[in-house]
């Protein structure tokens, strides 16, 4: 993983076909703001970013595990009942908040409904 | 077909959807998307809250990123509102005297806050919050006020209010019915709700409605129908919205309340489509009565809806089944619900597993029909999930809250 202090975030996301689109995203922005803003299929985020609805599901690079807060109590909660099992790896990508310079890999599951 | 020109009015939650949806389906052609706001569309939901709160700006708000329209060949024009549509030609008018030619229609024009029709209510500090402009003025409105009085209990009112008492604001909120929220969620997820904001400082006061308001120039105090008079320097009207249907109906499209539109989001001409808050639509609902029309005010429905008007218009129609669901963050309260309750089914209450959780379940005899949580997002996913694959839960057994819902429900 490359860190520059003055690059904006990128997000790679793969999805579950395998294929992967990156996005230049601002510092500031999640993880899921990122990919609604861009297109990015798969991540619905119905809810907007305010952790009630669970359909920014992702799994979250091994790299990236201490990047990011750990898992508040609601988004464990949540993940439990997310439309595609969660894995050690899950997260709601609106809780993951890009900062400068970061690079950032995410995989997108099968289904968010 | 859709090679030829989309014009869609209204650049909101529901036109953003429209166009992005449109694309991703195979919508060849051009597409235009007509906004009135000088602003790319954006998000409403954190005008009453982050953004009151300055932790977001405008353009934080963005629903897409610029460079989104440029690839997906989305003409955006903001700032400009059609006021004329030919539908038997197919050409649209704007303000600004540009027109355009279009093949298909489609209407996410959006609602409009009511205001309040009372002496007074046309004095300086008497405001709605319904765009980005109006949750300017409040911003600043708010840093300069002691006293706020919102009228209407409903998720906006409560939302401001919260804001507002969380900056040391007083905040008094008023409504007309016997609790707050009527008709959205149970009395009993009512109290509870009213229960956190009177722990909050609000002062709540349910069962009356404002008489007249008192000012000079400014406003200065709130008279209640039993003589009660406020202090307000600043008073926020949240009393509902009414659906901007007005361009449907010049152009002889059926309105009642909202654009008359069929379970595929097709108004009354079969071509133009309508979605979001200015449509009045079949209920959604899986197992939903015939016939029951209603319009829904969220952004599920605005995403939901411009979906199946972009299958639609595509050529691959389906009817949309889906349970609404809304959701208001008030303060620490993340309320949610989900199903359309009516005021005669029955609750059933759950205690949640952490203190501060509230679940209540709604019930129409044995059926379980709709769920209203407090702090309980978990629980109501599982919930609306049950809902939606037209699964119940004995009433018994729900009400019993040894057990976890997602354990009953999975």
């Amino acid at each position: 993983m490359t860190k520059g202090n003055t690059a904006v975030p990128k997000v790679f996301y793969t999805q579950p076909d395998g294929t992967e689109r990156v996005v230049e995203a601002e510092a500031g922005d999640s993880v899921m703001q990122a990919a609604v803003r861009n297109g990015v299929p798969g991540i619905l985020a119905q809810c907007g970013g305010s952790l009630s609805c669970a359909t920014c599901h992702v799994f979250l690079d091994e790299r990236h595990a201490d990047d990011f807060p750990p898992v508040s109590e609601d988004e464990d909660d949540m993940l439990d009942v997310a439309a595609t099992d969660r894995e050690d790896n899950s997260r709601l990508s609106c809780q993951l908040v890009l900062t400068e310079g970061q690079e950032v890999h995410v995989a997108i599951p099968e289904t968010q409904l | 077909m859709s090679t030829g020109h989309l014009l869609v009015i209204g650049a909101g939650q529901a036109g953003a959807q429209l166009v992005s949806s449109a694309r991703e389906l195979g919508w060849a052609g051009p597409i235009t998307l007509v906004g009135h706001e000088p602003h790319a569309p954006y998000g409403r939901p954190p005008l009453s809250k982050a953004y009151l709160r300055g932790e977001v700006d405008a353009g934080g708000l963005a629903l897409r990123s610029n460079a989104f329209y440029a690839e997906q060949r989305v003409e955006l024009v903001v700032g400009d509102r059609v006021t004329h549509v030919d539908l038997a030609v197919g050409e649209a008018v704007a303000e600004s005297g540009r027109r355009w030619t279009f093949d298909r229609l489609a209407l996410a024009t959006g609602a409009e806050p009511r205001r309040l029709d009372l002496e007074g209510s046309d004095l300086d500090g008497v405001v709605v919050l319904r765009d980005v402009a109006d949750a300017a003025a409040l911003t600043r409105r708010l840093s300069e006020v002691s006293d706020l009085v919102v009228i209407g209990g409903g998720f906006i009112g409560l939302e401001v209010a919260a804001t507002a008492a969380a900056t040391g604001v007083r905040a008094t909120v008023v409504e007309a019915g016997q609790s707050l929220m009527n008709r959205v969620v149970s009395p009993d997820t009512a109290a509870v709700v009213e229960a956190e904001h009177r722990a909050a400082g609000i002062q709540v006061l349910t069962g009356t409605r404002p008489l007249r308001l008192h000012g000079d120039g400014a406003v200065r105090a709130v008279e209640l129908e039993d003589g009660t008079e406020l202090a307000a320097d600043l008073v926020l009207v949240g009393i509902g919205a009414r659906p901007r249907d007005d361009l449907a109906r010049a152009a002889g499209l059926c309105c009642d309340g909202g654009v008359v539109v069929d379970e595929l989001s097709l108004a009354s001409d079969g071509r133009t489509v309508a979605v979001g808050d200015c449509a009045n639509l079949p209920d959604p609902t899986p197992g939903a009565v015939p016939g029951r029309r209603l319009r829904l005010e969220s952004v599920d429905n605005a995403i939901e809806q411009a979906k199946v008007a972009a299958r639609t218009l595509t050529g691959d129609p389906r009817p949309y089944r889906s349970v609404p669901w809304f959701w208001s963050d008030q303060g620490a309260l993340k309320l949610q619900t989900a199903g359309l309750a009516g005021a005669d089914d029955d609750v059933v209450v759950r205690t949640g597993t952490r203190a501060g959780q509230h679940v209540a379940l709604r019930y129409r005899g044995e059926q379980l029909v709709a769920v209203e949580c407090v702090n309980a997002p978990a629980d109501f996913l599982v919930v609306r999930k049950a809902l939606a694959t037209n699964r119940t839960l004995p009433r018994d057994v729900a009400a019993d809250t040894g057990v976890s819902l997602k354990k009953l429900l999975r």
